[in-house]
C-alpha cells in the first residue's frame, strides 16, 4: 500500500462504484460541463475576484493577494463542489443527499445546492458545532434542509462523518453522500478536486495578469484540504511556486490540542493509518484509536487529512505549518481592521502564515496569493465571545 | 484440520448449524467481559465473534458503537484484548474465535506483527469491517503467515465477480450480510437469502454464516433452513449487557438464557 492509494468501506462499495461511473461519464460530457459551468457562474458567481491588500503589509515588501472564495454564493469555496456533486446525484436518478457539516459551510452549500435542483437534504452535525455555528444552522432549515444533531463521540465533524456513512450503507439505493471535503474513500478525493480546481485554474490566469508572473508562494487552509487541493491542483506543476498548506495549531502543536495531521510529522510523529475509508495520515495513538483534534474553527476541526496532501507531502512538493488559535484570530482581526474584509476563521489561518512570513522578513520581496476560502459572518458570535473572554481575563490581570 | 472445519464437521453429525454470538472484548470492563465471554461458550455458543473496541466504528450501529464507547471509557488496549482471548483459549481449546475490527488497529501495530499476537493469544479467524475484498490482499498475507484464517463479508446486492472473489478469499466461514445498513437490532433482517447461499455453496465458498439484525430464536431457525451453516447475534446480545450493566449476576443469567434459547434454535428439524 502507499500513501493516498484509498481503501473503501465495503458496505458501499457498489455505491463508490456507482458514483465513480457517473463521474467518469459526467466527465466526457459536454452537456455537463456546460450546466456545472453556467451554474458556477449564473448562480454562484465565478469567477471570484482576486484582491490586492492595500494596507495589510505596509512596512513590508511583500505583496499578498487573496483569492476571493468568501464571495461565492453561500459564503464559501464548498459551493463550488456541492454544485457538481448534486448535478452527479441528479445524474444517477437519485432523489435524497446526505451530507456531513463541519463549520456549516458544507451543510449551507448542500441546502442551497439541494433548495435549487429539488433534492431532499439530510445533513449531519456534531452537537457542538452546532453550538458553534448556530447561524448556520439556522440557513440550513431555512433552504429546508433536516439538520440532525450527532452527540456521539466528540460531536464534531469526525463523529459526523461516522453518521452520515451509517445513513448511506443503508440508503445508498435512493441516496448520494454528498461528501464535504477532497478526504474518504475513492472516487470522492478526485471528485471534490476536480470540482475545486478552478480556484487555482482563475487564480493563476488573474494573477499573471496582475503581475506578469506566478507568485512565489499560494497558501491554503487545510482541514480536510478541499479549498487547498482546489487552489493547489494548477500550480503543482509550477515547480517554482512553493506550495503551503496552513493547518490549525489549535493551542498549540505540544499541547495535544490541535487538529495538524501533517504538520506533527517535521516533530517525529509518524501518523499514517486508515480513517473514513482512506490510507492517510490521522491523529491517533499507538493502538491506532482516533484522537480527537481540537480547533478554535470548526471547519478546520479534523483528525486527519485528504490523501492528496498527505501525497503532496511525501512527494516534497507541498509544505504543511500549523497556525494557532490565537494567531489566527489575530489575523481575523488585523484583515478586517485593515482591508474591510471579514475572513471565515478557517481562512484566517492560512492568512496569518502569510502574514508571520511578512513580517519575518520586511525587505524581501515576494508575492503571496493566499485563497481566503471563506468569509467571516458564520464565526461572529463565537468569535466575539472569545474576544471579550480574553479582554475580561486581561482586565483582570492587570 | 482448523476449528472451524472441525466445528462444522461436529454440526453435520447433530444435524444443527452454528449459533455464533457477538460481543466487544472490554465491554463494560475487562473482567466483566472475560465472565459474560466464558458465559456464551458455557451456555452453547459454537463458536465466538469478538470485537476490538474501535473509536470510529463505522459499520457498526448505536448499540455496538455505545459498547465501544464503554470499553475504551475503561482504557482497555489491543494487547489486554488479546491477553483475555488467550485466557478463553486455555480453558476452551476447541472453540473457534473470530475477531472483528477495524483496519486502523492492524496499521497501528504493523500488519505481520498484528497477525502473529492474534495467532499466539489463540484467535482463528480476523474479519476486518472497513476492508473490501477488493483492497484486501495485504492483509490476507499477513494473515496466510501467521496461520490466520481471513473472513469477509459478502455485502447485499454484490456482483457476481465480487461473490466470486469472496467466495475464493474467505476463510473458515463466510459471512452472509442479510441486509444492507449497520449492525444493529434496530432493523429486522429479510429472510431468506437462499439464492446467496446456494451461488456460495456453487463457488464452494467457505460454510456461510448469516449475520445483521438476528436477535430472535425463529430469525436462527429462518437462517438455517434457508441453508446458511450458522448464525451470529450481536446486537441483541449487546442490548443485554446494556440494559443489566449495574448488575453481574443477572447479566449472565439474562445472557446464559438467551444464548440457551439460540443455540436450540439452530438444530435442524
Amino acid at each position: 500500500m502507499t500513501l493516498a492509494v484509498c481503501s473503501c468501506q465495503k458496505l458501499f462499495v457498489p455505491a463508490l462504484e456507482q458514483l465513480e461511473q457517473a463521474y467518469i461519464a459526467a466527465m466526457d460530457d459536454d452537456a455537463f460541463h456546460s450546466e456545472f459551468n453556467a451554474l458556477l457562474k449564473d448562480y454562484a458567481g465565478r469567477p471570484t475576484p482576486l484582491t490586492l491588500c492595500r494596507n495589510l503589509t505596509e512596512g513590508t515588501k511583500t505583496k499578498i493577494y487573496l483569492k476571493r472564495e468568501d464571495l461565492l454564493h453561500g459564503g464559501a469555496h464548498k459551493t463550488n463542489q456541492v454544485l457538481g456533486q448534486a448535478l452527479l446525484t441528479k445524474r444517477m436518478g437519485k432523489t435524497r443527499v446526505i451530507a456531513e457539516t463541519g463549520a456549516g459551510q458544507h451543510g449551507v452549500a448542500t441546502a442551497l445546492a439541494c433548495a435549487l435542483l429539488g433534492l431532499e437534504a439530510r445533513i449531519y452535525m456534531g452537537a457542538k458545532d452546532i453550538d458553534r455555528q448556530q447561524p448556520n444552522v439556522f440557513r440550513m432549515k431555512l433552504m429546508g434542509a433536516e439538520v440532525i444533531p450527532v452527540t456521539s463521540g466528540s460531536g464534531t465533524l469526525k463523529d459526523a462523518v461516522n453518521e452520515a456513512m451509517r445513513d448511506w450503507a443503508s440508503t445508498y439505493e435512493e441516496s448520494h453522500y454528498l461528501l464535504g471535503t477532497a478526504a474518504g474513500p475513492h472516487p470522492f478525493p478526485t471528485i471534490v478536486r476536480d470540482f475545486q480546481k478552478m480556484i487555482g485554474e482563475e487564480s493563476k490566469q488573474q494573477i499573471l495578469a496582475a503581475e506578469g508572473k506566478l507568485p512565489d508562494m499560494v497558501l491554503a487552509c487545510v482541514g480536510g484540504g478541499s479549498n487547498a487541493i482546489g487552489m493547489f491542483n494548477d500550480f503543482i506543476k509550477e515547480e517554482a511556486v512553493k506550495l503551503v498548506g496552513v493547518e490549525p495549531g489549535g493551542k498549540g502543536l505540544d499541547s495535544g490540542l490541535h487538529g495538524a495531521a501533517l504538520a506533527v510529522i517535521d516533530k517525529g510523529i509518524d501518523s499514517t493509518g486508515i480513517l473514513h475509508g482512506a490510507y492517510t495520515h490521522i491523529m491517533q495513538n499507538p493502538d491506532g484509536q482516533i484522537e480527537e483534534s481540537y480547533s478554535i474553527s470548526a471547519g478546520l476541526d479534523y483528525p486527519a487529512v485528504g490523501p492528496q496532501h498527505a501525497h503532496l507531502k511525501a512527494i516534497g512538493r507541498a509544505d504543511y505549518v500549523a497556525i494557532n488559535d490565537d494567531e489566527a484570530l489575530d489575523a481575523f482581526q488585523v484583515l478586517a481592521k485593515k482591508e474591510g474584509i471579514i475572513p471565515a476563521v478557517e481562512s484566517s489561518h492560512a492568512l496569518a502564515y502569510a502574514l508571520k512570513l511578512a513580517k519575518e522578513s520586511p525587505e524581501k520581496e515576494q508575492v503571496l496569493l493566499v485563497n481566503l476560502s471563506g468569509r467571516g459572518d458564520k464565526d461572529l458570535a463565537h468569535v466575539h465571545a472569545v474576544l471579550s473572554e480574553q479582554n475580561k481575563q486581561n482586565t483582570e490581570s492587570k | 484440520m482448523s476449528r472451524y472445519d472441525q466445528m462444522f464437521q461436529r454440526l453435520k453429525t447433530e444435524n444443527a448449524g452454528a449459533f455464533i454470538p457477538f460481543v466487544t472484548i472490554g465491554d463494560p470492563s475487562l473482567d466483566r467481559s472475560y465472565a459474560i465471554i466464558r458465559q456464551l461458550i458455557l451456555s452453547g455458543a459454537d463458536a465466538l465473534e469478538l470485537g476490538l473496541p474501535f473509536s470510529d466504528p463505522i459499520a457498526d450501529g448505536p448499540t455496538i458503537q455505545q459498547a465501544n464507547i464503554r470499553a475504551l471509557e475503561s482504557d482497555v488496549t489491543t494487547q489486554d484484548c488479546l491477553d483475555v482471548i488467550a485466557r478463553i483459549r486455555q480453558e476452551f481449546p476447541d472453540t473457534p474465535i473470530g475477531l472483528l475490527l477495524y483496519s486502523n488497529l492492524i496499521m497501528a501495530k504493523g500488519l505481520p506483527t498484528f497477525y502473529q499476537d492474534c495467532a499466539n493469544s489463540g484467535v482463528d479467524s480476523v474479519l476486518v469491517a472497513d476492508v473490501p475484498v477488493r483492497e484486501s490482499q495485504p492483509f490476507r498475507n499477513a494473515a496466510k503467515q501467521a496461520g490466520i484464517e481471513p473472513v469477509f463479508i459478502v455485502p447485499p446486492h454484490v456482483t457476481d465477480e465480487t461473490l466470486r472473489a469472496v467466495a475464493s478469499y474467505s476463510r473458515g466461514y463466510t459471512y452472509l450480510l442479510s441486509r444492507a445498513g449497520v449492525t444493529g437490532a434496530e432493523t429486522k433482517a429479510n429472510m431468506p437469502p437462499e439464492v446467496m447461499i446456494n451461488k456460495l455453496l456453487e463457488y464452494r465458498a467457505a460454510p456461510p454464516v448469516l449475520g445483521f439484525g438476528i436477535s430472535s430464536p425463529t430469525q436462527v431457525e429462518q437462517a438455517i433452513s434457508a441453508g446458511a451453516s450458522g448464525a451470529i447475534s450481536g446486537s441483541a446480545i449487546v442490548n443485554i449487557i446494556e440494559q443489566n450493566l449495574h448488575d453481574q449476576n443477572s447479566l449472565l443469567e439474562k445472557l446464559g438464557k438467551f444464548v440457551t434459547e439460540m443455540k436450540a434454535a439452530t438444530v435442524r428439524n
